[in-house]
């Protein structure tokens, strides 16, 4: 047997905070071969991501490294500063997850890659652009001459990441690091972007660490999988014995916490067989404009938007990003003007509305945001947080209002006491649940939810998801349940509505849109979602791949 | 829903552990109790803060204080009008008035420890130069306070509605301020100094706060340009909040951090602006006493009597430098991406465990 191209014995790393020594990742034993990817998986703070870094020692320097790294049979822990230098590039690639912040704005990609080249071989500027070119015309990126001189943000999500995998292919790497390459993209282009790197694997024969917290990427990718928890490894296997004979109960509970398009239960209304009660909201060729800005032109960001929400129904809007649905999103409630077309909340015509007009709306609306990092004011306390649109609204004060902050943190899940709590205090999960303790304290007929668990971890969101159906069901508000995430919207929502461009391509009920899509786009959205299930997932793959040739 | 039944419990834990590590140093804390735990850290300012504090106190007691209704007796037994003998003994070289603090002990033949009749020496005419120096740092202080104050709220009140509003209201004020910054302040310093030097010091540091707030409300603006984008701002929209409500509550003490270490940076500036003003002439004038001008009057006595130019200089120094100090803690302590680094006693104790361990 070929020996690894990387070998990882007894490594650990251990960060020092306050004092004390506190381990990321513990008794790491783990070998890449060529030609193959290992993943390693788990959920946000698991130390994934330091293992990668540690790996090459790129750690921040309150970190501390034992054990040993091997590769291609040298040493890499207490190696010279030299040696890494000379191995990090050349030997070792690495793929971030954010092509925007990984590759620097102020130099256009060829110069980059071309830097990349002049740092590790002997060559001239013209052999160098030469290869570039070359590098950039294997990884797909369309007219790589032209490419070339761009600059990174004159380039798409999909493009960036290419870029950056031509970089790292620079050297022809014996390792390729890939920290969550996909995460940032959305679902079609990361299908793109996984078939390009399984295309160079097989190609260079490189062996791939792949970092991800998305099983469907895992099934898709991996040869062989380690499941981490909190700095260890909880169970090692093969892709197939990991998917289906997983014997850790952590691992078990991971993949039932992933949601899986087309397999949750039918949702019915309660007024189906009814007729239908006046619709809570009703957009009619709504068309959204953001105004020029200087010598940037405007903007239409959704065009003849028509939309109707009924009480006490989900509807779920997809799309991928820049399609315009937070846009909807937010000109629902009033924080965006509409330009033209009429805009209806609760009987109320509020297109043209001022100011005063919309604080008497704002009453029966809530929104829940995206980032549960920036939804929170940091320097208020979660009670006052939840408790403002009550206090706003002045239906209560003091005591009763504390009182009502309480009851929502009942059903919210959360402790009274994380009244006082500040929001750097709570977890992700922790944040957005307040946030939805936020957006329910008036009891709204309308809810915007804008992304709610983008950011959250599998196991995070699937129990968020079970506790916004559950108060749902109870408060029966009407939900625009806003997502990329085919598979959340299909466990929620009643009604799906797709969006691209701005424009509605399609609407109806959640099972005729998933499971019978009418569309060219639905269906492409539909089929670039990744299975957890590496065997569905290979059919799906072959389908969708003859489908494009 | 059977695809959603199963243990919480084990869950809740993972919820927990997100950032575990990197949330170790704040666990449990508010924010503002984070930002004090790491200005503690911060050893050089926090030895400023007691030096600031301990002068001041010892500056503003030494002579009689009146402030409205009240009047508090000095412990120092002259004032700056009194014009006791000038002494003539016991001087090097011949001068008079020179100083009379000591430090050396009467067993090894000093004056003993203590600050005798006149520790700082005397001026011209004799009067007594230790009170003239506590008058003048006095004034130091008290201008260095009041332009923090004006200079402050203007700064954050023009930045924050420039910053919030955006648009024609941004346009014009920045214009506006872009205008101030280009008058250099110590030609505005001399011709406030000119025409309102003798209404007093206080009058001298209000009008330098009417024209130091530039830098300060351009911070504030980027901070709030920042901050507006962001979703609890939205939120707070949602929830039926004013625009005054936004700003204030939401949006300023969220940029509390920018303010505070601009304003301690801006009140260093102005005592330096102060003296240079007093210096030149167009500050403070005689009959009251600054530290600029006490520099300024005596700067011909350099080489003959130099610790009337000592004292002063040192008073100024010893501000200036702790407010900069104090300034640069609070901007640590403010910066979230600040990450303690390690010490060497840190490092040493690392060192000994990993040796441990093997």
């Amino acid at each position: 047997m070929a020996e690894p191209v990387l070998s990882v014995k007894d490594f650990t790393v251990e960060f020092w905070v306050d004092g004390v020594w506190y381990p990321a990742a513990v008794d790491m034993n783990f070998d890449v071969e060529a030609g193959k990817v290992t993943a390693i998986v788990g959920e946000s703070g698991s130390g994934k991501s330091t293992t990668a870094m540690g790996i090459m020692n790129l750690l921040a320097s309150n970190a501390r490294t034992q054990g040993s790294v091997k590769i291609k049979g040298e040493e890499m822990i207490g190696a010279p500063a030299s040696l890494l230098r000379k191995f990090r590039g050349k030997e070792v690639a690495y793929i971030f997850q954010e092509p925007m912040t990984a590759l620097n704005p102020v130099y256009t990609i060829g110069f980059q890659i071309v830097e990349t080249l002049r740092n590790h071989f002997d060559i001239g500027p013209k052999e160098a652009r030469i290869r570039a070119i070359e590098l950039l015309s294997m990884v797909e990126i369309p007219d790589p001459e032209k490419s070339f001189e761009k600059y990174p943000h004159q380039l798409s999500g999909g493009q960036r990441q290419r870029a950056m995998i031509a970089q790292a292919l620079a050297c022809d790497p014996a390792l390729l690091v890939a920290d969550e390459p996909t995460t940032a993209l959305d679902v079609t282009v990361q299908a793109e972007i996984l078939d390009l790197m399984r295309g160079l694997k097989t190609r260079l024969n490189s062996a791939i660490l792949l970092i991800t917290h998305a099983m469907g990427v895992v099934a898709d990718m991996a040869d062989d999988i380690l499941v981490m928890k909190d700095g260890k490894v909880v169970e090692a296997g093969s892709a197939d014995a990991i998917f289906n004979r997983p014997s850790h109960p952590y691992t078990q509970e991971l993949l039932a916490a992933v949601p899986k398009l087309g397999h949750s239960a039918k949702r019915t209304l309660e007024f189906a067989t009814l007729t239908k009660p006046a619709p809570v909201l009703t957009l009619e060729n709504v068309t959204i404009e953001y105004p020029k800005r200087g010598r940037i032109p405007a903007f239409t960001a959704v065009k003849n938007f028509n939309l109707e929400i009924f009480p006490g129904e989900i509807v779920g809007l997809v799309g991928e990003s820049g399609s315009g649905k937070t846009t909807v999103g937010r000109a629902s409630i009033g924080l965006l003007p509409i330009k033209e077309g009429k805009l209806t909340m609760a009987g109320t015509d509020i297109s043209h509305a001022t100011q005063k007009e919309l604080s008497k709306i704002r009453r029966h609306t809530g929104i829940v945001f995206q980032d549960p990092a920036s939804s929170l004011n940091p320097r208020l306390p979660i009670g006052e947080s939840i408790g403002e649109p009550i206090f706003l609204a002045g239906v209560a004060k003091n005591q009763e209002l504390n009182h009502m902050v309480e009851d929502l943190l009942d059903q919210v899940e959360l402790p009274r006491s994380y009244r006082n709590r500040y929001p750097h205090e709570l977890s992700g999960g922790q944040r957005q649940r307040v946030g939805i303790a936020r957006a329910l304290a008036l009891t709204p007929d309308l809810l915007i939810a804008d992304e709610p668990t983008s950011a959250l971890d599998v196991s995070v969101q699937a129990r968020f998801l079970d506790l916004f159906q559950g108060i749902q069901e109870k408060l029966k508000f009407a939900c625009l349940f806003i997502s990329h995430d085919l598979a959340v919207v299909d466990i929620l929502s009643h009604r799906v509505a797709v969006m691209q461009d701005g424009l509605l391509v399609e609407e109806g009920d959640r099972d005729a849109i998933l499971k019978n899509p009418q569309m060219e786009y639905t269906r492409k959205l539909i089929e670039a979602v990744p299975v957890p299930d590496p065997a569905e997932q290979a059919l799906r793959r072959a389908a969708r791949l003859s489908k494009k040739n | 829903m059977a695809l959603f039944k199963r243990k919480n419990v084990e869950l809740a834990s993972a919820d927990a552990s997100e950032n575990a590590i990197a949330n170790k140093e704040t666990e449990g804390l508010s924010q503002r109790q984070i930002v004090v735990k790491r200005f503690l850290h911060h050893k050089v300012a926090v030895a400023s803060v007691f030096v600031l504090v301990t002068l001041t106190l010892f500056v503003y007691t030494a002579l009689d204080f009146k402030l409205g209704p009240w009047k508090i007796h000095g412990w120092w037994k002259y004032k700056i009008e009194d014009i006791p003998e000038l002494r003539t003994a016991d001087c090097a070289g011949g001068n008079v008035g020179c100083p009379t603090w000591s430090l050396r002990p009467k067993f090894l033949g000093g004056a003993g420890i203590g600050f005798g009749e006149h520790p700082f020496g005397q001026d011209d005419i004799g009067r007594d130069y230790f009170a003239l120096v506590m008058k003048g740092a006095q004034r130091s202080i008290m201008v260095m306070f009041i332009v923090g104050i004006v200079g402050g709220t203007l700064g954050t009140i023009i930045g924050a509605i420039a910053g919030f509003f955006r648009g024609t209201v941004d346009a014009v004020l920045m214009r506006f301020t872009d205008f101030v910054i280009t008058i250099p302040s110590i030609i505005i310093g001399s011709v406030i100094g000119f025409h309102f030097g003798n209404l007093g010091a206080t009058f001298l540091a209000l009008y330098l706060g009417l024209f130091s707030w530039t830098g300060l409300s351009r911070l504030v603006r980027g901070e709030f340009l920042k901050l507006r984008e962001l979703e609890f701002v939205d939120a707070a929209r949602v929830a039926g909040a004013s625009n005054r409500r936004i700003i204030f509550k939401h949006i300023l003490p969220n940029a509390v951090g920018v303010i505070i270490v601009t304003v301690t940076l801006l009140m260093s500036g102005a005592i330096l602006l102060e003296t240079a003003l007093s210096y030149i002439g167009f500050g403070v004038v005689a009959p009251d006493v600054s530290l600029g001008l006490l520099i300024s009057q005596y700067q011909d006595s350099f080489t003959s009597r130099p610790y009337l130019f000592w004292y002063p200089g040192f008073f100024i120094i010893a501000i200036a430098l702790s407010v900069n100090f104090i300034g640069d803690g609070l901007r640590d302590a403010f910066d979230p991406r600040q990450r303690r680094r390690l010490t060497l006693k840190d490092r040493r104790v690392g060192r000994a465990e990993k040796k441990a361990v093997e």
